[in-house]
Order: C-alpha cells, then sequence, then structure tokens
C-alpha cells in the first residue's frame, strides 16, 4: 500500500524531515522557498496531509479550493491566525497546531531579553568587541538589578507561567493581568489585577506574553508606559503588535523606560528605525522557539497530528 | 570633626552622597589615583582612612609606605587580587572587602551569560545590525534551549549557590565540584563530585565560581575543555586566570564547544582579540557587580567597614585576624 501523501510547505529540521520521508510520501522543499498560495494549491495535489508553516497564508479561498485529498492540515506553530479555521471546518479539514512545546524555550528568551536589557549587556558586548574596553571601573555600565524585584507578566496563559517559574528562581515578586484569575496551582502565589492601573503601577519589570489580535493591539501605548514605575525594564517575546512602538521609543529616550528588550516587531522584519538608534534596547530577531530542541519538538507534535487524522483518531493537539 | 577619608577611584554618586555627609574627604566623587598619588594624598590630608578598589595595585612596598595614621585600607570590591594580605597583616593595617552584597547580581549576570550563549545572542545582534529583512526557515539559526539541560558548578559558594538556586527555574540538573562537600541540606538536590574531571563528561553547561590563585589558575585547559561533551556550553564570570584562553579559543573554533559566555579575561582590559573574531562567544567588560544597587551596597559596605575601625571596632569583613 502506497505512503500517504504529504506536502511540507518549508524546510523543517532535519529529524522532522527525516521522520516525514520515512512515513510518508513527502513532498519538502529542501531549498525553503517560500510558497505562494498558488503554490500551495499546486502542491497540494493529491495530498492527503499538509504541513505548514506562519509564513503561508492559508485563508479562506485557498482552502476552499485545496484538493479534496487533503484531510488535515498541521501547523508549525501555536498560533494559527494565518489559517482559517472555520473555513477548514466547513471543508471538514482538521487543523493541528503546536502548543506547549514552545513554552519554555520562549519563556527563557523572555528572561534573556530581560537580564540582558537590564544589565546593559548589549552595550557591554558591543564595547568589548570593539576592543574599546578601557577596564573596569565601579560606574561603569552600572544596569539594574533583576534579582529580587517585581515582575508584573502580561498574559499568563502557558508561556507567561514559565516565565513565572523561572522568575521565582530570581526570587521575583510576581503579578499578572489577564482577562480572567487563574486557580491557585496555576497561578503559585503570583498577585492578579483586574485592572491594569493597579497592574501597571507594580510593574518594576514587565514581561509581555499575551497573544496579539485586535484585542491587544498597542496595549502598551504612551498612557499605559506612564504608569509604569519611572526606569521600568520591558521584555517582548510575544507579538510585536502589542506595542505601540513610537510611545515606546519616546520613553526610551526619556528615561521613564530604561531599558527594554524584544524579540517581535509590529511589521517585522522591517523595525522601526527609532529603536536602532538607541543604546538601551536590546533587540533580537524573532527567534523566540529557535532552538534545536523546541522546533525538533514542534515539528514532532505537527507530525503527530498528522498521523493521528490519518489514522482516523483524534490528534490531542486539534485546533477546536 | 568628621573623619578623613581619600578615595582611590571614581565611585557611585549615592556613595558620595553619604561620604559627603559622614566624611572629610577632598574628592568625595572619587578620582583615579596611582599609587603614588594615593599615598601623597593620604599624607596630606593626614587620613584616618582609604577607600580603595581592584584598580590600585596593594602591594608590599606601597603597603610599607602607607602613614601611619591610616587606621584602615578598605577595598571596594570581594576580589583580593590585588592585595598582598600577608604585607597588611605583618604591617597591622586592617583591611576589609565587600563580600555577599554582589552575589545576586553575579549570579544574575552567570545566568545572563549563559541564555545568550545558548541562544546565539551575538549572531542574533548581528543580524539585527545588519537590517534583518528576511525571515528566518524553521531550521536555520537554532540555538540550544537552556531549559531542562545539566549544569556543572566550579565552586558551590555564595555565587555558586545563587546560580543553582537560579538554575531550578529552569528545571536544570545541577552537578558541582570543589574542595569540600557542602551539608545536604544547603545542596539542594545538587550531586557533589569530589573530583573536577569527573564531572566534566556530564555537563551539557559549565559554569565557573572558583576563586582565582594558584591553585585554580588555568583549570579550565585543553585537558579539561576536551573532558566536556561536544556541544557543551562554557560560561566564566568569576577569574580570567582560571582559563588557558589557547584552549578555549581553540575548542570554540573547532566546535567542540557550542558556545561561550566570558564576563573575566586572563589580560584585562587587554584581553585576547581573538574573541571579538568568533560569533560563538558573548562577551561583557567584567560588569557581574554592575548594577547601581549593587555598586551602592558595595560602597556601602566599605564605608560600614571604615566606621567600624574608626570607632574602635573591629572590621565587619577582615581580610586578616
Amino acid at each position: 500500500m502506497p505512503k500517504p501523501v504529504l506536502f511540507v510547505t518549508r524546510k523543517l529540521p532535519a529529524p522532522v524531515e527525516a521522520r516525514a520521508a520515512r512515513d510518508y510520501d513527502a513532498r519538502l522543499n529542501a531549498d525553503d522557498t517560500p510558497r505562494s498560495p498558488a503554490d500551495i494549491l499546486r502542491l497540494s495535489a493529491g495530498a492527503d496531509a499538509i504541513l505548514c508553516c506562519p509564513a503561508e497564508r492559508l485563508d479562506a479561498d485557498t482552502i476552499r479550493a485545496l484538493p479534496a485529498s487533503v484531510k488535515v492540515i498541521a501547523t508549525f506553530s501555536v498560533g494559527y491566525d494565518h489559517v482559517d479555521i472555520g473555513a477548514a471546518r466547513a471543508r471538514g479539514i482538521v487543523v493541528c497546531n503546536t502548543p506547549d512545546v514552545l513554552s519554555v524555550a520562549t519563556a527563557e528568551l523572555a528572561m534573556l531579553l530581560i537580564l540582558t536589557a537590564a544589565r546593559r549587556a548589549g552595550e557591554g558586548e558591543r564595547m568589548v568587541r570593539a576592543g574599546n574596553w578601557q577596564g573596569w571601573a565601579p560606574t561603569q555600565l552600572m544596569g539594574t538589578q533583576v534579582s529580587g524585584r517585581r515582575l508584573g507578566i502580561f498574559g499568563m496563559g502557558r508561556i507567561g507561567r514559565e516565565v513565572a517559574r523561572i522568575a521565582r528562581a530570581f526570587q521575583m515578586e510576581v503579578h499578572y493581568h489577564d482577562i480572567a484569575r487563574l486557580p491557585p496551582e496555576l497561578e503559585q502565589g503570583a498577585t492578579f489585577h483586574p485592572n491594569d492601573e493597579t497592574f501597571l503601577a507594580v510593574c518594576e519589570v514587565l514581561s509581555l506574553n499575551a497573544p496579539g489580535g485586535d484585542a491587544t493591539r498597542k496595549w502598551l501605548n504612551a498612557g499605559r508606559i506612564a504608569r509604569l514605575p519611572k526606569g521600568a525594564v520591558i521584555a517582548n517575546a510575544a507579538r510585536g503588535t502589542l506595542v505601540d512602538d513610537a510611545a515606546l521609543i519616546a520613553a526610551l529616550k526619556s528615561g521613564q523606560v530604561a531599558y527594554a528588550g524584544l524579540d517581535v516587531y509590529d511589521g517585522e522584519p522591517n523595525v522601526n528605525p527609532g529603536y536602532r538608534a538607541l543604546e538601551n534596547v536590546v533587540l533580537l530577531p524573532h527567534l523566540g522557539s529557535a532552538t534545536v530542541e523546541t522546533r525538533a519538538a514542534m515539528g514532532h507534535l505537527a507530525l503527530d497530528g498528522i498521523d493521528a487524522v490519518l489514522a482516523g483518531r483524534t490528534p490531542s493537539n486539534l485546533v477546536k | 570633626m568628621k573623619p578623613r577619608l581619600i578615595v582611590s577611584r571614581q565611585i557611585p554618586p549615592a556613595v558620595a552622597d553619604r561620604i559627603r555627609a559622614e566624611f572629610d574627604c577632598p574628592f568625595p566623587e572619587g578620582q583615579d589615583m596611582d599609587a603614588d598619588t594615593v599615598i601623597r594624598m593620604l599624607t596630606e590630608t593626614r587620613a584616618d582612612a582609604l577607600m580603595l578598589t581592584s584598580h590600585l595595585p596593594f602591594r608590599a612596598e606601597t603597603i610599607a609606605r602607607i602613614p601611619d595614621h591610616v587606621r584602615i585600607a578598605a577595598t571596594c570590591s570581594v576580589g583580593t587580587d590585588h592585595i598582598d594580605i600577608a604585607a597588611a597583616k605583618a604591617r597591622g593595617l586592617p583591611m576589609s572587602n565587600t563580600p555577599d552584597v554582589l552575589t545576586e547580581c553575579t549570579a544574575d549576570l552567570t545566568f545572563m551569560l549563559i541564555l545568550n550563549a545558548c541562544r546565539r545572542a551575538t549572531e542574533y545582534a548581528a543580524i539585527m545590525r545588519d537590517g534583518w529583512r528576511h525571515g528566518y526557515g524553521l531550521g536555520e539559526m537554532m540555538g540550544l534551549r537552556a531549559w531542562g539541560k545539566t549544569l556543572g558548578i566550579l565552586g558551590l559558594g555564595r555565587i555558586g549557590q545563587a546560580v543553582a538556586q537560579r538554575a531550578r527555574g529552569f528545571g536544570m540538573t545541577v552537578l558541582y565540584s570543589g574542595p569540600r562537600r557542602l551539608p545536604v541540606d544547603q545542596e539542594h538536590g545538587a550531586t557533589y563530585f569530589a573530583d573536577f574531571r569527573a564531572m566534566l563528561p556530564h555537563c551539557d553547561i559549565l559554569s565557573l565560581h572558583a576563586p582565582g590563585g594558584a591553585a585554580t589558575a588555568g583549570i579550565m585547559n585543553a585537558e579539561t575543555f576536551a573532558l566536556l561533551p561536544k556541544g557543551a556550553v562554557f560560561v566564566n564570570a568569576a577569574r580570567g586566570g582560571l582559563v588557558d584562553e589557547d584552549a578555549l579559543i581553540a575548542a570554540l573554533q573547532s566546535g567542540h564547544l557550542f558556545a561561550a559566555g566570558l564576563d573575566v579575561f586572563r589580560n584585562e582590559p587587554e584581553y585576547d582579540l581573538r574573541f571579538a573574531a568568533l560569533p560563538n562567544v558573548f562577551l561583557t567588560p567584567h560588569m557581574g557587580s554592575g548594577t547601581v544597587e549593587t555598586r551602592n551596597a558595595m560602597g556601602f559596605r566599605t564605608l560600614d567597614n571604615i566606621a567600624a575601625v574608626l570607632s574602635g571596632k573591629p572590621p565587619l569583613d577582615p581580610l586578616w585576624t
């Protein structure tokens, strides 16, 4: 019996591609060529399953035009804004994602941003690498201490809770703001703030871990920044759309925000040029989940979902 | 009358404010002085106390020239490599340092180095400086996840223990080695290796927290780096003298080490510029204690030691007894 056909839109980590090639008649993308909707429709011909990535748009029109052979779409991501779930459901196509497995990698990147920004390590690293270091001095590059500070987490989902766990190991006092309070076993002693006025006032360090979308667009705006304690540290390893870049840049210049660390940007990979002129911001290119372990786990989970659907089972990572 | 103080190095503003309030000092903000200037200033002002930092080599010949009216020399540092403690003791000059107050910030910085090394932050920063403008494939530019790794610590003293505590937040398994095993209640589950070399093959990440000096000089060399598993991450926020830098550079170039994070170097600040050419090393300029909070605390602790001695008590953190 021939293997089922799997169309993989982008180049994936080697162990994931090896498994795909072992278990499926896999249409891989060795050159990692971006795939347009037309490419997707062409390469899906006769396919039983599609393993896609956030870079591809599987909108309602594309999904309606997919061949009847397609039974499952698995996206190599937690987010599924790029897949029209309603259109897939209408066609009886199951959609899977990769929740959970990237929480720790993203949370540790948030802590990396907090530490690197607060400790002025971007400036330090540039100084040393350029050979401009004149030696240790008691007043050189004094940043701000991270351990023991009050941390506010905006968005206490899986990733936010991992950030909280790491923060507790740094003796940080954890506060959070979300649409609903968590049960105590998930809260782990963190203080819930139902409104953002009281929340923002305690955030010596603020970590953004909320989802994107219209409800949170430019949540961190000039008004909210003004409610933070002066000299706050901000990290965003979630979604660029959460931040009003012009307001944050102004606050980094005025000192209202002392340091920021950013992995994501509104309109990425274009970055507001205002950030590039600042010394007190650490910029990374949206690589929150980019670890060998995490990317392999994401790929395997996506394949687990496809395996399950094609075997007639309900996948654990079904998008409902 | 306020006691007279000389400060041989620029210090943080909050510390200078306290000096103005409590001492008679010609330069409360501190002024960078060499040994000759320090001796001259102490003599001219008939100073009661000297506050120094690690930039001032405090050798036997300098200690011999300290005027008798100076009742304490207090270093604003935890390290004492710059001080001939035996000479100070022979002279009967009380001396102090500032332990403890920089423990938390140094442990924070250690984890910053671990994360930046594991997550390829140097290369990511270069991408951003070059303008980014294109996304990366899902198999590209992957770092190592720190979470769940096995961390080896050489020297589970105050800073080493603070690093171990942070490691638990990342679900890490902690191993340690040092001259003696800690009491079980202070180990918090860390596994002791009497033989440092025997620990190395088990370390995904190795972080040094041992003191400098002859006993540990070059403890990381070609042989010990080779004992780490291929793809290990190496971090040093302790002392540059612990490392044979030729061997470290070779291990980074060959890929035996995945990456390193370094806050200290064998020759500071004339550190080996071959490091600057390597993409898989994250470099910071000896800033383990570099926060306003900690530098202030170090300055205040130094002044507390001086005040204790000037009021007839022993120093709080004596370098000799």
